[in-house]
Formats: structure tokens, sequence, C-alpha cells
């Protein structure tokens, strides 16, 4: 298995440098940050500006492979990746905002993996009830609603309670300080990020257990005489968790950068943010070190799927 | 097949038995009558409306719904429902174009790289590895960005970016599912038989994978939708004069306290759609799955 994971791993890091290199090729020659200056000006100091953008290597009329070589040698040298058009580091940037994307992340989706298991398994058991019909119903309407449809209704809806009890219980911009207020900050948007979740997962999960709730192996346990409850547990869920664990490791692919709708609507300045405001500011640098942070988060999720499946699952470790 | 139907043998036909398995399914009717009262609206929705979607009202600013504005205004004074409809109308048009060319791209490039093999095959699974690798979403949002003069923010415009990044995991699965037909009897057959490659994608190879690739065309309409929808959102879709669901939201998202009528009205109507085309889709699966037990018996 070993050989095998490191092929892949190889096999991963030059697609990854290829995919970061066209980024760069591609936002450096489309985004042009003179676009935040008002072009008709004359009163501002162009020569100044010029000078200034070519001192962050993001000045449009230098060639854009001088501008590549520098960018690269910065990468590979000092793990510098440049600089922003208002000459902020990229590097600071990233490091800052990712702790403030895994605050609001990681709740969002652990309640979304964990809540959409299992109702999923539990829908499953009681296929067609009443209940599962109605979880069913709410988890296509959920998913087929977007994110920022959830999230401003969750606003409106916060809006209107908080009018209504005359006070701020509800909180929907930044992250708020002290425990409390935390919380607080944190309600909404987490509920904006893993309603989405609960709905998908607990669909897949519904299926996948239907398919092993009616396996051999599980009549076989029954009628061996295990309780349909330890039946269930151990034989159906168990197998139905392999294949949500490759959903779970590429689930990590969108994680930072997925979060932008929900960051966007509740002001958490966040990774996700960030993509959206780098490519809008023209921020060539920060553009393209979010595509490449992006692309490694896939294929860490990837890798972390080929590594999962192999362990949960012995049929791939026997063949 | 038609001898011995009137014969009183009931001998269905493929079509029949789908067409029955599928309207067997209420939730699937229920999908489909909405869709077609959603496309019913965007058709006559112009014709009814009091107001043009270009057309302000430059007497009721940001009123809330009344007998004139039937869902209020907005704070130019432009009807919200005659913006509605165009939106739908605008949504609708870039759903379907773009499922139908992602998923044309997807079965031609997927069903192509299995039967040919060999370094054809390579550099398409290599070439769809790195399009997945890079998010999709930024590079789209990148290239609108730069893009500028008259196609800035335009419906064509979007149809292809849209298209361009999403056919490539359609692409894999119609790979995969090629593979294990093209060493079928009936393909080697006609390949002895002098048939030419295209013929034989076309004729023994796609119909055997069809069923995956209407059900993914079917679903295809509400991702391409919600992606057009936040890419909009951001500000990197379509942008007015031009105008969708997701350009009508973001417009409104800051109002939502004060005026909420502005958002309500494109976000149920994006709601109802995505929910109609996704039980559509998924009775579709139901129906072409043989598998599947929720259609019942045919």
């Amino acid at each position: 298995m070993f050989p095998y994971l490191m092929r892949r791993i190889a096999n991963y890091a030059i697609l990854l440098v290829i995919a970061t290199v066209l980024a760069y090729f591609l936002a450096a020659t489309q985004l042009n940050p003179l676009g935040l200056y008002d072009l008709s000006n004359t009163k501002l100091n162009w020569d100044g500006i010029y000078a200034t953008f070519t001192s962050y290597n993001i000045n449009p009329n230098d060639p854009v492979m001088d501008r590549f070589k520098v960018w690269a040698t910065g990468v590979l040298t000092e793990w510098d990746w440049g600089k922003t058009p208002k000459g902020e580091s990229v590097n600071a940037i990233i490091s800052r905002r990712m702790w403030v994307s895994v605050r609001l992340v990681f709740l969002g989706s652990f309640i979304g993996m964990g809540v959409g298991t299992a109702l999923g398994a539990w829908t499953a058991t009681k296929q067609y009830s009443v209940a599962d019909r109605i979880i069913t119903v709410l988890s296509l309407i959920v998913f087929s609603t977007p994110v920022m449809v959830i999230a401003l209704f969750l606003k409106l809806g916060a809006i209107k309670a908080n009018a209504a009890l005359g006070g701020q219980v509800f909180e929907f911009v930044g992250e708020g300080s002290g425990l409390v207020g935390r919380a607080q900050h944190l309600l909404l948007p987490t509920i904006s990020m893993s309603l989405t979740g609960i709905a998908t997962y607990s669909r897949y999960q519904r299926n996948l257990m239907l398919d092993t709730l009616g396996a051999d192996y599980v009549r076989t346990a029954r009628a061996k005489g295990l309780r349909k409850r330890q039946a269930i547990t151990r034989h159906a869920l168990r197998t139905s968790l392999i294949p949500m664990g490759t959903y779970f490791a590429f689930a990590l692919a969108t994680l930072f950068v997925g979060a932008s709708i929900t960051e966007t609507v509740f002001s958490w300045h966040g990774l996700g943010e960030y993509a959206v405001t780098s490519i809008s500011t023209f921020d060539i640098n920060g553009t393209v070190a979010v595509v490449a942070f992006s692309g490694m988060m896939t294929l860490i999720g990837a890798l972390l799927s080929d590594v999962l499946v192999a362990v949960i699952d012995p049929r791939v470790r026997v063949s | 097949m038609s001898d011995s139907s009137t014969a009183g043998s009931a001998r269905l036909t493929r079509g029949q038995i789908l067409r029955r398995r599928f309207f067997r399914n209420k939730s699937a009717v229920a999908g489909l009558v909405g869709f077609g009262l959603i496309v019913l609206l965007a058709g006559i929705g112009p014709l009814v409306a009091r107001y043009h979607y270009t057309e302000p009202d430059f007497l009721a600013f940001h009123v809330a719904p009344n007998a004139d504005h039937w869902l209020g205004t907005t704070k130019d004074g432009s009807d919200v429902f005659a913006m509605v409809i165009e939106g739908l109308r605008k949504s609708l048009i870039i759903g379907l174009s773009v499922a139908a060319i992602q998923t044309a791209v997807a079965a031609i490039v997927g069903s192509a790289a299995a039967y040919f093999g060999g370094w054809f095959d390579k550099v398409a699974l290599w070439v769809v590895d790195l399009l997945l690798v890079v998010p999709s979403f930024l590079i789209i949002a990148i290239v609108s960005q730069s893009v500028s003069g008259q196609s800035k923010g335009s419906i064509p415009l979007f149809i292809i970016l849209l298209a361009a990044f999403g056919w490539m995991l359609t692409a894999r699965v119609i790979r995969s599912m090629t593979l294990s037909v093209r060493n079928m009897e009936y393909v080697t057959a006609a390949r002895y038989m002098g048939v030419s490659a295209p013929r034989i994608i076309a004729r023994h190879i796609l119909p055997n994978v069809s069923s995956y690739i209407i059900i993914d065309a079917t679903l295809g309409v509400a991702s391409a939708v919600l992606s057009e929808t936040t890419l909009s959102y951001f500000g990197f879709g379509v942008k007015p004069p031009n105008t969708s669901l997701g350009t009508l939201i973001q417009q409104s998202q800051g109002d939502v306290a004060v005026y909420p009528w502005t958002f309500i009205a494109p976000a149920v109507v994006l709601m109802v759609m995505l929910v109609c085309v996704n039980l559509i889709g998924d009775g579709v699966r139901d129906a072409l799955d043989s598998s599947s037990k929720s259609g019942g018996r045919a």
C-alpha cells in the first residue's frame, strides 16, 4: 500500500504545482490592479503608482515572465507568496484569516457531518414512515436552496426576532468577544453552514444504509439471533459508513474557500471571503495563494480518502 | 412489438415502461407540474406585467407590494415582479443551456477517452484531474472579472464559462461506464464489420450509458443555476442591464432588513425552481435505474 500512496502523492504534487503556475499566469494577465484607480484622474502620481506596483511585483506593464520569475523565486526560496496591491503580505493575511475560517468552519461542518449521518441512518431504518417522508422533503428543500438564500433568510428572521424580543439576542455581524458574545455570533453562521451539510449527508447516508440494511450479512446476523439493534449498528451502519468517509474527506476541499458565502453574509473575515475579495480587488498574489491553498486542500482530501478507504475497508487491503 | 401488444399480452416498449415508472412517482409528477408552471410564468410573465423590467417608476421608490406593483419596487423604482420574471427567464436559459452543453462535452470526452484508450485516454484524464484541482469557481470569477466591454456580465459568456468548468466529473463517470461496455461482443462485432469509431460510440456505446447521461443532464440544470446564482451573488456573474435571479438577490442583500420584498421574491422563485428540478431529477433516476425499488413495478 505504501508505494501506491507515494505514487499518488507525487502525482498530486505535480498536478498542484502545474495548477498553481497556470493560476498565476491567468491571474497575472487577467487581473489588472490599475483598475483600483480612476484612470482618468490626472492628479494621481502615476509614476509613483507604477513604481509601487513594480516593487510589489504586480505591475501589469512589466513582462509577465519576469514577474513570474520573481514570484516563483520568492515562493521557492522564502515561502513568500507576494504582496497585495495595498502592500500587505499575502502570507500574513492567509495565516490570519485561516484561523478565522477554522473557528467558523469547524463547528458548522462537524455538526453537518454528525447530525446528517445520524439522521440518514435513522430515517433509513424507518423507511417510508411519516418521519422519513418529512425529513426527505425538508432535506430536498434545503439542498435546493442556495446558501446565501438560507443565510439571508436566517438574517431576516433574526432581525424580526430581535425586534420582537427587544434586544440583540441574535448577532449577525462579525465574530464578537467574550464567550457569550462569540457564541451569539457563531449561532447563525453555524446553522447556515451546517444545514446544507445535514441535508446532503443525510441523503447519502440514507441511501447507503438502505443498501446495507437489505444485505445478506445483516440478514444472516439477524438469523443467528442478534438483536435488531445490534445487527443494524454493528453490521449495517458500519459498512455504510465506509463510503461516507470519502465524502467527508472531500468535504475538506470545500471547507475553507467554500464558506465564502456564509462568511460574506455574516461579515466573518475568513479565507472564503478573502478568496472573493482578492479577485474583486485585483489582488494577483492573493488570488494565486488562495487557489494554491484550495488546491492543496483538494489534494489532501483526495489523499485522505485513499488512506481512509484503505484503512476502513478490508476489501481494498486484500486486493 | 405492436402485434403482441394488440394481442393483449401487454408488452411495453422501454419508453412506455419508463414513462409509467416516472408518472407513478407522485413527487416527480409534482416537480414536473411545478417546473411547467414556472416555465409558463417565465413565458407569459412579461405579457401580464404592468411594467417592463428596464422601466423605472420614478414615483415609487422602495414601495411595498401593492395593486400597482404586485411585488413592490426596488430603490430605483424598478418593478420587482417584472425583474423577477426577467431574472427567471435568464436563469432558466442559463441552466438549460449549460446542462445541455456540459453533458454533451462530458459524453463525448468520456466515451472517446475510454473507447480509444492509450495516450488519448491519459491526456483526457490528466486534463480532467487538473481542472478538478483548480477551484473552478475562482477561475470563472477571474475570467469574468477581466472581460471588458460589451460581453462583460453577458449571458452567453456565462453559459460558456459555466459549461467549460462543469463537465469533468461527469466525463469521469461516463469514461468508467464506457470501459465496461467497450469490450462487449456487439461492440467488437461492429468494429470487425468496419463501422467507424464515432459511429460505434454514438450508436452502440452512448445508448448504453444514456440513463446516466439523462440523469446527469437533469441535475446539471439545478447545479448550473446554483453556480450562476453564487457567482452573481459575489458580483462576478450576470451584470446589469442583464439580470438573473442571482443578480437580483445580490442587489437586494443589503436591503433585507428594511425592504424584505426585494429579496424574498427572487429567492422564493429560485428555491421553487430548484426544488422542482431536483424532484424531476430524482424521478428520472428512479425510473431509469432498474435496480431502484422506489419506482414500483412496471
